[in-house]
């Protein structure tokens, strides 16, 4: 579904990934940890399209297209999703309003019709019971004024509603308190199915007790440096990020 | 592409309506004197009174100086190099119905996209559509004079209706009010006039189109409408322009009187040729606009969607005399390019337990200026007065800029004013949040601003926030990419 080989990036003159690779296939959760300035969120966000990197090496296939070639817009018509680290806020842009162009215009690029009101309104419900929300959401403007558990819970959200092929979730845990931090990966592995795959970005293993990783991965200056199964996250927690490092450093 | 490009190619948007058409004119040469006035007076075959009106406001206005408080920027203006009649030819025997109307001038509106015959059938809007100076096409003014409402040719309400005009003109908007109304009062070509009969609703929307078409011509309309005790009329006012080279003074005077429970709403799409990526050809765009709620519990509502004009200088107003009588002001104004724009309000709380809304939603993209310039005056026997004032600015990209600046004058203790004011961005964050959920650049922005805007849209009739909505996405493409 998704291979990274050897990517670099940089920010302004600074390198920030040096030659990283990653192979997700179909339906798996692929956690990515590492201390901070690692490079975890310019990954999350070169995947995505975002302005400000500048990739000076390696490829990026997503589904055999060149994920790096695209628009944002066009990687979301794809089927890729970034749930973001910090939600944007949109004063007065209707949340509904906002989601109906946004699921119709990903419809419109697959050649799908666009939904209308009904249908649409039906299948919004549908997705707000899965991840336990309001109805009230639905009249508020993006983000605008919610607190930051409702932030994160709304990017949960949209991904239930524009259903990715490849869900982003970058530090999704972070300024969360437990019992928000509980729902949102509820809201999560309700979503997991087998054509669906998902890195998880995080600083802390407390995500993955609730989200459950097949692979984990341990970025560290722009690259990864280890790979393991989910035992690999807990064997991080006890020893730190530190341990990793001195390894890598050893070997 | 990144934002910042994707900003300057919406900025760069070329004028749409920019094109001119060729029709003979009846041009009078440049240049402002008596005679001038005299002349304007005669081919219109004015009767002497407002020949005299016209005189007194061109002595008056020899004596005024030219403002300059306003945040706008332009070289001096030579009012003697500005023609100030023209008019389509062969105004003696203009058309009595659209078969008789100019076929270039037809095409003129089709390209424009407000095919008249489609009007009167989908909206059931009378359209009195002003060309230059003189009206050329006024249609439904049957079924308005069954309803005794009437909406003509300010020109021919001077013959036809010289009493209303004696008692009515200027007595809201006077010769010594401001330089451009004095101006506007000596030379004034054309424009619209509508009276209400009490206890009438006018049965329709009424609707003028204005299109500055004839190079070097000032364009000084004048629009006098009256609502009788306990009547309604709901007016709406679009302009387009085509492209041109010189600058083009446009200084309007509106002048509306409500009686006794009677209402008037008046709506304007406003989009004329803003000038070239430097600024340069665009219209000036300096206008008088004030309504006197006259009678107890009258009502008059401003809204207005400004796109276009190089500069703007323009405080649609209400003068609330009668007691309990309600003011109402929504504006959305957009400056890009190097537009500049000065607008806002001014709301005279006289009676007692007067209220006054204004919503004013700025859009600077580009280069452009904006200010809201509004005044509540709350006077000594206002007693119970109140004022709710929201302001919010949006900016695009970092070269343009917003300034708010209201004036509150209270001389009643019982006077209640709110005053809301923010100023936000669009953000490239805001922007990548959008493409990242599959909306393109464009259709972002114009979610973001369209939803900034929706306050001032929802007082809009229906088919002209349509209208309003179109206009703003043309006016904002390529501005945010």
């Amino acid at each position: 579904m998704l291979s990274v080989n050897g990517l670099k990036a940089k920010v302004g003159e600074t390198e920030i990934l040096k030659g990283l690779d990653l192979e997700v296939k179909p339906g798996e959760i692929h956690a990515i940890m590492g201390p901070n300035g690692s490079g975890k969120s310019t990954f999350s966000h070169v995947l995505s399209g975002r302005d400000g990197y500048e990739v000076t090496g390696g490829s990026v296939l997503f589904e055999g297209q060149d994920l790096l070639d695209m628009e944002p817009e066009e990687r979301a018509q794809a089927g890729v999703f970034l749930a973001f680290q910090y939600p944007v806020e949109l004063p007065g842009v209707n949340n509904t309003y906002f989601l109906k162009a946004a699921l119709n215009s990903i419809r419109k690029a697959r050649g799908e019709s666009e939904l209308d009101a009904v249908t649409f309104m039906r299948l919004i419900k549908e997705k707000l019971k899965i991840l336990h929300l309001d109805d009230s959401l639905l009249k508020r403007a993006v983000n605008s004024g919610f607190s930051g558990g409702e932030k994160k819970r709304n990017e949960i959200f949209q991904m239930a509603l524009l259903e990715p092929k490849l869900a982003i979730l970058d530090e999704t845990d972070s300024g969360l308190d437990i019992d928000a931090l509980r729902v949102v990966a509820d809201g999560v592995n309700a979503l997991r199915s087998p054509e669906r795959s998902m890195i998880v970005v995080t600083h802390y293993q407390r995500l993955l007790d609730y989200i459950e990783p097949d692979h984990v991965h341990v970025l560290a200056k722009g690259r990864i440096i280890r790979s393991g199964g989910k035992e690999l996250a807990l064997e991080l927690e006890e020893k730190g990020y530190g341990w990793v490092l001195e390894q890598e450093q050893a070997a | 592409m990144t934002s910042t490009q994707a900003v300057d190619e919406i900025v760069r948007s070329e004028y749409e309506h920019g094109f001119v058409t060729e029709i003979e004119s009846d041009t009078l040469p440049p240049g402002l004197d008596e005679g001038v006035v005299r002349a304007i007076s005669a081919r219109k075959g004015e009767p002497e009174f407002m020949t005299e009106w016209r005189l007194k406001a061109y002595r008056h206005w020899l004596t005024m100086p030219t403002p300059h408080w306003a945040a706008v920027h332009y070289p001096p203006i030579d009012y003697q190099a500005i023609s100030y009649f023209s008019a389509p030819k062969r105004p003696e025997d203009a058309p009595k119905s659209l078969d008789e109307i100019d076929p270039a001038l037809l095409e003129t509106y089709e390209k424009l996209g407000i095919p008249i015959e489609e009007q009167k059938a989908l909206a059931g809007i009378a359209v009195d559509a002003v060309f230059d100076s003189v009206s050329v096409a006024t249609t439904f003014r049957e079924s308005l004079a069954e309803a005794g409402v009437i909406f003509c040719a300010i020109s021919e309400a001077v013959h036809d209706h010289p009493e209303l005009i004696q008692k009515y003109l200027g007595s809201v908007v006077p010769h010594t009010d401001n330089y451009y109304a004095g101006l506007n009062a000596a030379v004034f070509s054309d424009g619209t006039f509508v009276y209400v009969p009490e206890g009438v609703r006018c049965p329709m929307e009424l609707s003028t189109y204005f299109r500055i078409n004839a190079r070097n011509t000032g364009q000084f309309e004048r629009t006098l409408i009256i609502a009788e005790r306990g009547s309604y009329v709901s007016y709406l006012e679009g302009c387009t322009a085509p492209q041109r080279d010189e600058n083009q003074l446009h200084a309007a005077v509106v002048e509306l009187i409500a009686m006794d429970d009677a209402e008037i709403k008046y709506s304007t799409v406003q989009n004329w040729y803003p000038g070239d990526e430097r600024g340069r050809g665009g219209i000036y765009n300096f206008v008088t606009k004030r309504g006197d709620c006259r009678g107890a519990r009258s009502k008059i509502s401003w809204t207005q969607v400004e796109t276009g004009s190089a500069i703007t200088w323009k405080y649609p107003s209400c003068i609330l005399r009668g007691d309990d009588s309600v003011g109402e002001f929504y504006s959305v104004a957009v400056t890009k390019g190097r537009q500049q724009a000065d607008t806002g309000t001014k709301m005279i709380h006289l009676g007692r337990n007067t209220r006054s809304t204004i919503v004013s939603k700025g859009i600077s993209a580009g280069e452009g200026q904006q200010t809201y310039r509004g005044l509540v005056r709350i006077s000594q026997r206002a007693a119970g007065a109140r004022n709710h004032t929201q302001c919010d600015s949006l900016l695009i990209g970092d070269r343009c800029s917003a300034n708010t600046i209201p004036y509150i004058e209270v001389k009643h203790p019982s006077a209640n004013l709110e005053h809301e004011a923010t100023t936000s961005k669009i953000s490239e964050d805001q922007l990548f949040y959008c493409r990242s959920r599959g909306l393109t650049a464009e259709d972002a922005v114009s979610m973001i601003v369209n939803g900034f805007c929706k306050e001032v849209f929802n007082e809009l009739p229906m088919e002209f926030a349509v209208e309003a909505q179109k206009l703003l996405s043309i006016s904002l493409e390529g501005a945010v990419g």
